[in-house]
């Protein structure tokens, strides 16, 4: 079926569009099969607006008399209104929006189509594979080498082809300790610590079950990891007794006695349908205007978002602890390995490790981390804060990570190479984009879609130098140091740069970011003035 | 480290460092001694710049000495004890003088251009005789002759008639300020009503004067028993009436002790820490005096109308309400020297009651509260919302809340302009605001942006709730792990200062090409808004002559004076769980190491 055929009506004239910090317009409304365009009649100066349809949540109709009202939110929680004359109109644009903003079908998606002039299918996609990140790390390369066992993705299929395994195991050894873990992701190595030589490693939970199943090559794997060394943490993003309950389902957790050189950590990390909601109890709370103050608080606590955002920086910041002060290596790991697994360790590394800091090195390891260590993009990403559909697998982990990396920023304001806009452009992008790079929920699926052949790679495009622009920190100086974020409640802050995006108050403080990039760049360009004339003069 | 006693600090120096840390005697607001422990008796001393600091002395009789020295050094029974009339920054008295005349509230009046046709200056305060608490220099309207002032004065609690405080220029708009009527039931004043008359004929813009009451409306009702109360529509005509519900000095002292109770918990998980907010009503309070201040400015700049404002006495939310809406209408009152003008009109020489209020002599506890506290907060709530409009940075704010409680400069002694020419305090004291014009480079807010307060004059702040925020950097100043380690403002002053420098060197370039200079060309460190050291140069001899207690313990998170945090985390005390013992342990646990000197070695205790 064309995507042409759910649009009735692709034209109107005279419709009135409001958005927030804008005077209402009125002028040309058109329906797409990917975009909602709308012209206004300006004569001198005319405006466009371009709404991709995928970045809908949630519409409401409302008639009154011969014209309609569509409300339109937007999964970067943007509220827009459109008043459309013709109540037939109206119906048959809000009928496709609603069908057109939740496409099931992948190769249908914006991204196949998005050919902007200025880039081509041609370029490089991606930043960052295991390869390459292997190749950047000598040190490890004696004891740990890169197995392509799962290079058809029949071991794990949420898994790369290639992962970072001990060189003692061999590829038999990790089909086996794969079967013993759920969705067969077995042990991977995700961060090598270049001060102390330990390691962050990665998996699911050990399906142990009720009767203790072991697996004697996955104990064999983990007593690889800690070779010459006395013994290992293991973090479990579950409660302990979120982890007794697991064995019931055929799920566990590393026992004391069979893994006797680790030391099991339970911190809860929320995840999954409790994350979802509390994102959509918070959004809920700063889109009602009418509070007071008590009951804003109470709102804001009742949500948990700002609970979720310290236990996240907090486990993260144990992790960290083990690998740099106790020099000790670590498997981190929550039931699937798929969700607060990955925000814990990509948290860590950017606490103790330089490179990923850097704008490059933060994107290829949101790409390794995230997008390769197969994060289902597709499946948390569905639908954001205001949709009214059953929710299924949506979770917002990946904002969670990147309120957690702009609480960073905010205490480090120099530590990082990327600024918040950065952070606000991978939200919006995560829940709606025209790049290939969110796509599909594993690696396995991607190759199936010819993703890098296709659509365009994000990251990539963020990297060229008009992007890099905006996105750099002008403020930015490298430390070596680790950055040990506070994670008092009294030192964590609502990310208002997200969750208040649309209000004048936002509008205030970019306008003075926007100043302090322009007063660096303005004394950069001073100072190597300066320079410049002292090196002719002397 | 080794705990010193002097007259006017107390100051602990670290053995191993040899870094100090002074507390002035005045900032302590109180002393607790809490229950012997094996290292040891501990002291908590809790300070007005909300500083907390725990001290464990090994002996249990060197610890009640010192506990009952602070409990008398803390608290002055006369004025002349007050560090200020001891304090001497080595300036002679023509310097001295120079300070005191830095802020002209004549010529403030002038800039608003008043006199005028319609204002005019009385004397009819020139002895202090119709109202003590109010200054010698007053401005009533034209219209208004003495009898009436008088009359009116009469009719007022404490004598404090209806006077101009802002005069907007643009619409001939007066903000006029007073304390409650003593009406009663049913009681008039013909005076105070052709007074409030006068007021409204001075503006020809409007036909009425709104008459904003500030309290809650029970409360204004309730005085009434007491025959005092708020003024009956019926009885002045042209007026209109509006209860704005800022509540009084003693839920606000109440609020903010729960605030600190809350914030002061250890290991606080991010659940209490929102509930406690909210059940403080802390930002319920800042939020309602940031509301009434707009009702203000809406009247007078959008309507053109003129209001009188006035609670119960005129001189505490008044005073906030005033200051508020003058700093919204006014860009002048956001730059440095505005705002030091601001806080003398509004808040020194109408009579906020600053010694009574901020504790300075051994008062009744009943009249302290942290008024001023929040007039602060509230100028800090708009920084944040308005980052360009302001002159000043947020360290311009915590150090006048530091002087304001130091009593090391004259200018807030006392509770009214009477009583500070009875003491004398221009001949005998310091102002601060020399010092801190003095030191102003430390307070820029490198984002200000004077076009952007000429696009926009009136300041219009938005209250929805989330946009007020907790002020870390006032209420936990001192806690060093909670701050950001990194400082944007710091940098930007430091690269401003570099190309200043660069700037400067290229002039001196271009003009003498004298290489001699060039090596200073690139790093100069800036300095940021460190504390003055205040280092007491006379007296410095102890009531307790130097004494010495040795073998202390203080607990490291709470010791230093962090003004920007530094960049490097070595310093961090805080762990995000235990390593050795039981994991359970709930979330982050903070768990301050304490150190226990022993003859200058060091020994982990926990």
């Amino acid at each position: 079926m064309e995507l042409s055929e759910h649009i009735k009506t692709a034209n109107v004239e005279d419709a009135v569009l409001r958005q927030p910090l804008h005077p209402a317009a009125r002028g040309t409304l058109c329906v797409t099969g990917h975009h909602l365009l709308f012209s206004d009649r300006e004569e001198s100066s005319p405006q466009h607006f371009l709404l991709l349809l995928r970045n809908i949540d949630a519409i409401e109709k409302r008639m009154s008399g011969s014209s309609g009202t569509i409300t339109i939110k937007c999964k970067d929680l943007c509220v827009l209104q459109l008043d459309i004359p013709g109540m037939e109109q109206c119906l048959n644009i809000a009928r496709s929006i609603e069908t057109l903003s939740c496409l099931e079908n992948v190769s249908e998606m914006y991204p196949f189509f998005y050919r902007p002039s200025d880039q081509s299918l041609k370029d490089q996609w991606g930043l960052s594979s295991t390869e390459k990140h292997y190749s950047q790390m000598t040190d490890l390369h004696d004891r740990w080498r890169v197995s392509s066992v799962n290079r058809d993705y029949s071991v794990c299929p949420t898994y790369p082809q290639a992962v970072i395994v001990p060189k003692d195991i061999n590829d038999e050894m990790l089909v086996k300790a794969a079967k013993f873990r759920h969705g067969g992701r077995f042990p991977v190595l995700c961060y090598y610590h270049r001060k102390n030589g330990m390691v962050i490693m990665r998996s699911s939970q050990p399906l142990t079950g009720a009767n203790r199943k072991r697996c004697r090559e996955d104990e064999l794997l983990l007593q690889a990891v800690i070779d010459g060394s006395d013994k290992g943490y293991i973090i479990d993003t579950r409660s302990s007794q979120q982890a007794q309950q697991a064995r019931m389902t055929g799920g566990g957790f590393e026992s004391k006695s069979c893994y006797s050189c680790w030391k099991r950590l339970h911190r809860q990390v929320e995840r999954g349908k409790a994350l979802q909601e509390s994102l959509i109890k918070l959004v809920e709370a700063c889109g009602n205007d009418s509070h007071n103050m008590d009951r804003w608080l109470s709102k804001l606590e009742n949500s948990k978002w700002l609970s979720h955002v310290q236990t996240a920086l907090s486990t993260a910041g144990l992790l960290a602890e083990c690998v740099e002060r106790d020099g000790h290596s670590v498997l981190v790991h929550c039931s699937e390995g798929t969700d607060s697994t990955l925000l814990i360790s990509t948290v860590a590394q950017l606490i103790m490790d330089p490179c990923c800091r850097t704008l490059e090195g933060f994107l290829a390891l949101l790409e390794r981390e995230w997008v390769q260590a197969g994060h289902p993009f597709q499946k948390r990403c569905a639908h954001s804060a205001y949709s009214h559909a059953r929710l299924q697998q949506e979770s917002p982990v990946f904002l969670l990570l990147l309120d957690c990396v702009w609480q960073l920023l905010h205490q480090f304001p120099l530590a990082l190479g990327f600024s918040e806009a950065l952070l606000l452009r991978l939200a919006t992008e995560a829940y709606a984009s025209s790049y290939g790079t969110f796509l599909c929920n594993s690696d396995k699926e991607r190759s199936v879609a010819i993703l890098s052949m296709k659509t365009l790679c994000l990251f990539q495009a963020l990297l060229r130098p008009k992007e890099r622009r905006c996105y750099a920190n002008p403020l930015y100086e490298r430390t070596e140091l680790a950055i040990w974020p506070s994670v008092h409640p009294q030192s964590l802050q609502l990310w208002r740069g997200y969750f208040l995006r649309w209000t004048q108050q936002a509008r205030h403080l970019e306008e003075a970011q926007e100043e302090i990039r322009n007063m660096v760049i303005l004394w950069e360009k001073m100072f190597e003035y300066v320079c410049f004339n002292f090196f002719m003069l002397s | 480290g080794t705990l010193y006693l002097t007259a006017t600090h107390l100051i602990f120096v670290e053995s191993s460092s040899n870094n100090s840390t002074s507390i002035l005697h005045h900032h302590i607001a109180s002393v607790e001694k809490l229950s012997l422990t094996t290292t040891g008796c501990p002291l908590v001393i809790q300070c007005r710049n909300f500083r907390v600091v725990h001290f464990v002395i090994q002996r249990e009789r060197d610890c009640h000495d010192v506990y009952s020295s602070l409990l008398r050094l803390r608290q002055p029974v006369s004025y002349e004890e007050l560090y200020a009339f001891s304090y001497n920054p080595k300036q002679n008295d023509q310097q001295r003088e120079e300070g005191w005349q830095l802020i002209d509230l004549g010529a403030e009046f002038e800039r608003m251009g008043v006199p005028c046709d319609q204002w005019q200056l009385t004397d009819v305060n020139r002895d202090y005789k119709v109202c003590e608490t109010y200054p010698r220099d007053l401005y009533v309207p034209i219209t208004a002759s003495k009898p009436i002032i008088v009359g009116s004065s009469k009719f007022r609690s404490k004598g404090r008639f209806p006077v101009l405080t802002y005069f907007y220029q643009e619409k001939k708009a007066a903000v006029c300020r007073c304390s409650q009527p003593l009406s009663g039931f049913s009681a008039r004043c013909l005076e105070d009503e052709s007074m409030l008359q006068a007021i409204s004929k001075a503006n020809h813009n409007s036909r009425f004067v709104y008459v904003m009451d500030t309290r809650p409306k029970l409360n204004a009702l309730a005085n009434r028993a007491a025959g005092k109360g708020y003024e009956n529509e019926d009885n002045y005509s042209n007026i209109r009436f509006q209860f704005v519900g800022i509540e009084n000095i003693h839920v606000m002292r109440t609020s903010l002790q729960k605030l600190l109770e809350v914030t002061g918990t250890r290991s606080l998980s991010m659940s209490d820490y929102l509930v406690g907010l909210e059940s403080s009503g802390w930002l319920r309070h800042i939020k309602a005096i940031v509301d009434a201040a707009i009702f203000l400015t809406k009247a007078v700049t959008g309507e053109g109308a003129s209001v009188l404002v006035h609670c119960s006495d005129g001189w505490d939310r008044t005073a906030q309400v005033c200051s508020l809406g003058s700093l919204l209408m006014d860009p002048y009152y956001r730059t440095i020297k505005g705002f030091m003008v601001l806080i003398e009109k509004d808040w020194i020489s109408f009579g906020h009651k600053f010694a009574d209020r901020c504790d300075q002599l051994d008062g009744d506890p009943k009249e302290v509260s942290p008024i001023f506290t929040q007039f602060l907060e509230c100028v800090w709530q708009l920084t944040e919302q308005f980052p360009q409009s302001f002159e000043f940075s947020e360290w311009f704010l915590l150090q006048i809340h530091e002087h304001v409680h130091s009593c090391q400069y004259g200018n807030f002694l006392g509770n009214n302009q009477r009583q500070r020419e009875e003491l004398q305090l221009r001949d005998r004291t310091h102002s601060l605001w020399a010092f801190l014009m003095s030191e102003k480079q430390n307070y820029l807010n490198p984002f200000y942006s004077p076009a952007f307060s000429e696009l926009h004059p009136v300041l219009e702040p938005s209250t929805l709730p989330y946009h007020f925020k907790f002020w870390r950097n006032m209420y936990h100043q001192f806690d060093r792990s909670m701050h950001p380690r990194q400082s944007i403002l710091k940098t930007i002053l430091t690269l401003r200062e570099n190309s200043r420098n660069g700037e400067s060197m290229l002039q001196a370039l271009e003009n003498v090409s004298a290489l001699t200079e060039l090596q200073q060309l690139g790093v100069t460190p800036v300095a940021t808004s460190e504390p003055p050291a205040p280092p007491p140069t006379r007296d410095q001899r102890s009531n307790d002559g130097q004494e010495e207690v040795g073998e202390e313990a203080i607990e490291g998170t709470d010791t230093e004076r962090t003004v920007e945090g530094s960049s490097a985390t070595e310093s961090r005390k805080q762990r995000y769980g235990e390593l050795e013992g039981t994991y359970n342990s709930e979330l982050a646990k903070e768990e301050p190491a304490v150190v226990s000197l022993e003859f200058g070695v060091a020994r982990m205790t926990c």
